[in-house]
């Protein structure tokens, strides 16, 4: 390699560029060549003059504030993802709580009401009535006797009515368990059905409008008076039911 | 671009807004079209910010910097006549060194600035991404999209150039 070939690598090992084994190289030649230490002293004059001479640049204060400006505008003209991805969850989000919302509505709307509740242990206790031999616990067509039965057993003396005139035989008189409470039932016969009565106390003796709802086939009106609680559940049909209650109401 | 990606980019790349500035400014040579030149690589890197992989976030900056430079250098030449770029990249013929380190030191900034100015606009980005920037040749070759080795001769023949227009200047005065 003649010394002009090697001026390159001389600025290149000057430069802290060459690899160890080409550094010791021209190490050794600089050691035994005046020309290319010249070389190498007029290459470090020239870095520290251009180093000493401050001759950078610097940006205007103004350009920082320009270009930041200038790219926010652009990304927006762009628009290249105007609506971008995570906006999307939070748009979804209060979809997301409708629907968990609704959702409780429905099944909250689907619990049956207290009122159903007793609508449907009114029926189970008609039909556990007629189940077993246990329909009566003071079988008497004599309202006079089926009356006095109920007391000492219940806290409350309930209304007894003799409605054979009617079309409904008394068939007599029953304790049973109904709205977490004792109460009296009263059995009354049409032809082949059977009605139960049930009379309780009204806890907070407030007047509530009839109910007649029809549940597993069984009629069944629920209606309040003189602070006391009447059911009366059968598989009559409802218009006759109806007729049980007036007469009773009479 | 979501605010979170802009804040990256920002964070990323306005510290090297003053690199930036100051190759636009010497590929230029005029300070408001480097202010424009500037913006335009910023807005240009904002667009190619997807591709960015990390890495030398500066030489990456400066690579789009050098092409917006180098497309402003084309309108602007497109508008006026011109020297096409050959031309001027012809080398000083070799002379013989001799100690030159009295003449560099008699050279004040502004025959420095007036010399580099005026050199061919390869050697000119060359010398300011080494000496001015303090890039490795590494670095140079990944802004000017050019081979090591060629950055070396490259460098070589620059200086070489920026000697020989000082010496040239020394030898007026005398």
């Amino acid at each position: 390699m003649s010394c002009p070939e090697r001026n390159d690598l001389i600025e290149a090992y000057a430069d802290g560029e060459l690899d160890l084994a080409s550094s010791l190289e021209i190490e050794r030649h600089l050691a035994d060549c005046k020309d290319c230490g010249a070389v190498l002293k007029n290459h470090q004059a020239l870095r520290s003059a251009l180093g000493g001479a401050s001759l950078c640049y610097n940006a205007p204060s103004r350009l920082s504030s320009r270009v930041r400006a200038a790219v926010r505008q652009q990304e927006k003209v762009f628009g290249v993802s105007p609506f971008p991805a995570w906006r999307w969850f939070a748009l979804a989000a209060p979809v997301v709580s409708l629907v968990i919302l609704g959702w409780a509505l429905v099944t909250v709307s689907r619990m049956p009401s207290p009122g159903d509740l007793l609508n449907q242990e009114i029926v189970s206790a008609h039909v556990r009535s007629l189940m077993g031999a246990h329909l009566t616990d003071f079988p008497s067509s004599d309202q006079h006797t089926v009356k006095p039965a109920f007391s000492g057993r219940i806290d409350f003396s309930p209304e007894v009515k003799d409605l054979a005139s009617e079309g409904f035989a008394l068939l007599g008189g029953r304790l049973d368990y109904l709205d977490r409470r004792p109460v009296a039932a009263l059995i009354y016969q049409r032809r082949k059905h059977l009605i139960n009565l049930f009379i309780w106390p009204s806890e907070d003796g407030a007047r509530e409008s009839a109910v007649e709802t029809g549940l597993r086939g069984y009629n069944l009106i629920r209606w309040t008076r003189s602070g006391m609680h009447y059911s009366a559940v059968s598989d009559l049909n409802l218009s006759e039911l109806r007729s049980f209650q007036q007469a009773l109401q009479e | 671009m979501d605010p979170a990606e802009l804040k990256r980019f920002e964070r990323t790349f306005l510290p090297h807004m003053s690199a930036a500035y100051n190759l636009a400014r010497w590929l230029t040579r005029s300070d408001q079209d480097a202010e424009d030149v500037v913006q335009e690589a910023y807005l240009r890197a904002v667009r190619f910010f997807g591709g960015f992989r990390g890495g030398n976030s500066k030489a990456w900056l400066l690579a789009i910097v050098r092409n917006a430079g180098y497309s402003w250098l084309q309108r602007s030449q497109a508008q006026g006549p011109t020297v096409p770029f050959d031309a001027q990249m012809h080398d000083v013929e070799d002379r013989n060194q001799g100690p030159e380190a009295e003449l560099l030191q008699s050279a004040t900034r502004q025959d420095l600035q007036a010399a580099l100015e005026n050199l061919p606009v390869e050697f000119r980005e060359a010398l300011v991404l080494r000496e001015l920037e303090g890039l490795s040749y590494k670095e140079i070759a990944e802004v000017s999209g050019l081979p090591i080795g060629t950055v070396m001769s490259r460098l070589a023949r620059a200086r070489r150039n920026l000697r020989q227009v000082l010496s040239d200047r020394g030898a007026k005065e005398d």
